[in-house]
């Protein structure tokens, strides 16, 4: 059965993360006073741009037209390991979290080979800021799947899932310190408000989508939907850590897959609107204020690691 | 059947009669192709012995061969072992497709007639050290090593700043010979000989132990280029010519490594944990300020010689954490750790040779190091930028390559380090794992810098523009190191598998248990705490992006129109008008290097009806050459100073100064005779 709800679980992250971003762009809209777009627009938007003619900058190597698929597939990938509804996928032993991190890593080195490929100004102005969220936002992410090894004594998904729901972990401070790092990191990796705005096109602001200014038609379309399947990957990966309750163990049949699959969708349109009320609250910061912010998240993460012991020793 | 230590020491013996032919026949123009042409099937021979003896435990035979040769209260002993077998293949791997290169490569360069016949020299020494069974054999054939390697590098020395690299080099070189020789005497104080059958019989007292590894460590330290001792490696690695650096840094460091594995894992094995935390924190340190070191400069090749600072560093910390797993009596996570650094010092291996290779591929072509003035050869030379781009993909750790394997391999065992009673270990093990997740993603950040500025853009100069592939030998030997990167992160079981025997001789404990849960899956410490496949990651891969293709091509529309790069509208015909090098690694470089490398930024900005150009310009301080390197020069030349008066002696002077030396000496006899 396994193969089954994996196919199922790759497909759910291509179909349902388009419609997350539209959660959250709604839920932002309606904040501010405006009536917003139908949250399924992304999908529309990514329709759209599929069917749009491609234009290639006359520069452009293989790479640039290779990078979108890479960067859609690996990312893709990723997706496809989280535990979303049950933790029994084919592909769950293959990778634990450091690969999943890295293999996001590895999306992410070819987007920003992209950025540089044409050979403008604000390609490159993306892929350096971008390298230097990750140099910080990479070894943090590390460093919490370090703290989770340590406290769930796994470093695979499916496994502190088990861990959590036997009730492995009590209430932990590094738990929490945990937490609060991977949603720091999370928006980091993401663009979102503070780090980045996904939606602006300022061009002294932008990241992520200065990398990416050059692409068109259905290269954009792809590097749109790895945005969004990227987005659901780290909605997914809070709540399977640290709110795993729903997700249907090996053996639990089909009515615990039915029971997961309820409670994921509930889970991501709670994380839905957590965000946009989030980025509504909150203001943008400048470049090099950045380090502060992922500084901050590898310092709770490293600091995680080692309240532990002293929470043990006390 | 002669045995594989035998079939080595033929082997060495015919690329030191390499050296000879070279000389007689260096007006032969084929001369060059064919020294390169036999060192490659050497290198391919050994090579060969080494993965015979890592297959076949059986092949090794414990028994080592002695020459008649050498001291002769000692004669010259060799041995052919688990670990003389793995460093034979990392060796030799390297040696091979740099020997290929160098087929190519070899008589096109400014002076062949100086490079061609050091090169097999080199060779010799790099596998007489793997081979030798006493410390008179192991110094001969580290010497040999240092100072051909040292000639190679002098083989440009026209330019001031080669000669400069090559004095640092050789001093360097001297110190760590006299502080392993030292190491050696330690040894050989409590066992019977030089012998290292005696010295393994030796039992150390504490001092003795400390004295021993300290030396160690700056010994091989030293020549591994570990943070603070490796400021003369970038000076040194890019200085010689590329396929030699590539030897340099891709394999000599992993002797010198090979070094300090032999004395605190074999020899000795005394050490305890506090070493293993030392060098795990050493290596920590070194991973992260090496690469930080890489991001900052703007030569190709010295980059890639700062990345091997930072690779030697993670190796360190994969050796560190074996020391102090056995010291605590965890013999199964310390040969796991001891598996994870081999792994990395092959895959470094693999992918520093294939980098380097590369490079000098490009700089041949182009006549041109400083990645500031290249741009779009990705265009001009496809071989080299796809492979460039695999060994760049490899080198930051990205799966499904090589580089993965090893550093998740590294990080799994580091992640149970915290389970060890020490509150060092405890609180040292996120820090290190802290860092190291740190160095891997700055080496990310400068292999996208590294390749993006080098292949990708448009072209900076137009010494660029008519860059081309290299010809067949150096394209094909391109092609093996890149698929060498790629079959050792697909197939990591095999690797490991591979990998049993050694950590079995040097912990005592195989791998069976903790590592093979049946191929492909690849689960250190038991299948419930993490694994990962390569190849389960590359054939779902694959599989995605097959979909994806399909979907994407069956659904949207196949119009392509090529146009104007779009630029938010302000496109600028003007290639200088680009991201460079220095200006992508700024937001790196003010985050990490202004505390850390002091560095600053200074903008002189023209008054607006001045005709000047603005400037901006840069200035980076190493602490390490400033804080150490610079006194210690101070400090020998003042000696040398005091010294040189010792030349003017008289005559009567000289013979007084030998009669008080002699004297001295029977004192101190007469003290020793006393004590014991």
């Amino acid at each position: 059965m396994s193969a089954v709800w994996q196919i199922l679980q790759a497909l759910l992250c291509v179909a349902l993360a388009p419609l997350l971003t539209g959660i959250v762009r709604w839920v932002k809209a309606r904040l501010v006073g405006r009536r917003g777009a139908s949250p399924i627009q992304p999908y529309r938007d990514l329709i759209r741009l599929l069917r749009k003619e491609l234009v290639l900058a006359q520069d452009a190597s293989w790479l640039f037209r290779a990078a979108p698929y890479l960067v859609f597939s690996l990312t893709w990938l990723a997706a496809a390991m989280v535990p979303a509804f049950t933790t029994n996928l084919l592909l769950i032993p293959a990778a634990d979290l450091i690969t999943l991190v890295a293999l996001l890593g590895a999306a992410r080195f070819f987007l920003a080979l992209a950025g540089l490929d044409v050979g403008t100004s604000f390609g490159g102005i993306g892929t350096s800021r971008e390298m230097m969220i990750a140099s910080l936002a990479e070894p943090a992410m590390l460093m919490i799947v370090f703290t989770l090894s340590l406290l769930a004594g796994t470093t695979a998904p499916a496994r502190i899932v088990d861990h959590v729901l036997a009730g492995g972990i009590g209430l932990e401070v590094s738990m929490g310190m945990a937490l609060i790092a991977l949603i720091l990191v999370a928006i980091a990796e993401n663009g979102r408000i503070p780090i980045d705005n996904p939606a602006t096109h300022l061009e002294l602001t932008m990241v992520h989508e200065a990398m990416v200014l050059e692409y068109s038609g259905r290269h954009l379309a792809l590097i749109e939907a790895a945005s969004m399947v990227r987005l659901l990957l780290y909605v997914s990966l809070l709540a399977c850590i640290f709110a795993p309750w729903g997700i249907s163990q090996s053996g639990k049949g089909e009515i615990g897959i039915l029971i997961g699959l309820a409670s994921y969708g509930a889970k991501i349109a709670l994380g839905a609107v957590a965000l946009g009320v989030f980025e509504t609250a909150i203001a943008k910061m400048r470049v090099f204020r950045y380090a502060d912010f992922l500084g901050g998240a590898l310092l709770l993460a490293v600091l995680a690691t080692i309240v532990l012991y002293v929470s043990e020793a006390v | 059947m002669k045995t594989l230590a035998a079939q080595a020491l033929i082997a060495i013996a015919l690329l030191l009669v390499l050296c000879p032919l070279a000389i007689l026949g260096h007006r032969l123009k084929a001369i060059h192709a064919l020294v390169y042409g036999a060192a490659t099937l050497i290198s391919i021979h050994l090579a060969g012995l080494g993965v015979m003896g890592l297959l076949d435990g059986d092949a090794i035979g414990s028994a080592g061969v002695t020459l008649p040769i050498g001291l002769p209260w000692l004669r010259a002993h060799f041995r052919f072992d688990a670990l003389s077998a793995l460093f034979l293949v990392v060796v030799n791997l390297g040696t091979t497709a740099a020997s290929l290169y160098g087929i190519g490569y070899g008589g096109h360069l400014a002076h062949p007639n100086r490079v061609t016949p050091i090169y097999p020299l080199f060779l010799a020494g790099l596998n007489l050290t793997l081979l030798a069974d006493d410390a008179f054999v192991f110094l001969i054939g580290w010497e040999f090593m240092s100072v051909s390697s040292w000639l190679l590098v002098l083989a440009d020395h026209e330019k001031p700043e080669n000669r400069e690299a090559a004095t640092t080099y050789l001093v360097m070189a001297v110190l760590g010979s006299f502080c392993l020789l030292g190491a050696f005497g330690v040894l050989a104080m409590n066992g019977e000989d030089y012998s290292f059958a005696a010295m393994r019989g030796a039992v150390l007292d504490t001092v003795e132990v400390t004295l021993l590894v300290g030396l160690v460590l700056i010994g091989a330290g030293s020549k591994a280029g570990v943070v603070p001792l490796h400021a003369w490696l970038p000076l040194a690695h890019p200085a010689a010519p590329s396929h030699v650096s590539a030897l340099m840094s891709g394999v000599m460091t992993k002797v010198a490594l090979y070094g300090l594995v032999r004395i605190l894992f074999d020899l000795n094995r005394q050490a305890d944990w506090e070493w293993g935390a030392l060098l795990m924190l050493l290596g920590a340190a070194t991973a992260v300020l090496g690469i930080l070191y890489a991001l900052m400069q703007t030569d190709i090749k010295r980059i890639l010689a700062y990345s091997t600072v930072e690779n030697v560093g993670v190796v360190l910390l994969g050796l560190g954490l074996a020391l102090a797993f056995r010291a605590s009596n965890e013999p199964a996570l310390a040969a796991l750790a001891l598996a994870a650094g081999f792994y990395h010092v092959l895959n470094h291996a693999a992918m520093k040779t294939l980098l380097f290779l590369g490079a000098g591929a490009v700089a041949a072509t182009t006549a041109e190091r400083n990645i500031e003035r290249l741009g779009g050869l990705i265009r001009l030379m496809p071989v080299t930028a796809v492979t460039f781009l695999i060994g760049s993909a490899a080198i930051s750790a990205l799966p499904p390559l090589n580089g993965f394997v090893s550093e998740w391999l590294i990080l799994q065992t580091l992640f149970k380090a915290p389970s060890l009673p020490m509150w060092t270990m405890k609180f040292g093990a996120p820090v290190a794992g802290a860092l190291l997740a740190l160095s891997a993603a700055l080496a990310a950040a400068c292999f996208v810098r590294a390749f993006g500025i080098v292949f990708l853009g448009r072209a900076r100069s137009p010494a660029t523009l008519d860059a081309r592939d290299p010809d067949p030998w150096m394209r094909a030997a391109l092609i093996l190191t890149a698929g060498l990167c790629l079959l050792l992160g697909i197939l990591p079981v095999t690797v490991t598998s591979m990998l049993s025997d050694v950590s079995q001789s040097l912990i005592g404990v195989d791998l069976s248990e903790s590592i093979i849960q049946g191929w492909p899956w690849l689960a250190p410490v038991s299948a419930a705490r993490g694994s990962y496949s390569g190849t389960v990651v590359v054939a779902s891969g694959l599989l995605m992006i097959l979909v994806t293709a399909i979907v994407i091509k069956g659904f949207g529309t196949r119009k392509i129109r090529r146009a104007p790069a779009w630029d938010c509208g302000h496109v600028e015909d003007n290639p200088a008008t680009q991201y460079t090098a220095s200006s992508l690694a700024q937001p790196l470089r003010r985050v990490f290097g202004t505390s850390l490398f002091a560095a600053r930024e200074q903008v002189e900005m023209p008054m607006p009806d001045e005709i000047a150009p603005a400037r901006l310009s840069v200035r980076v301080i190493d602490p390490v050459w400033q804080g150490l390197y610079a006194p210690a020069i101070r400090a020998v030349d003042w000696l040398a100073n005091r010294i040189n008066r010792l030349q003017s002696l008289t005559v009567r002077r000289h013979l007084l100064l030998m009669f008080l030396t002699l004297m001295v000496m029977l004192v101190l006899a007469a003290i020793r005779r006393m004590l014991t």
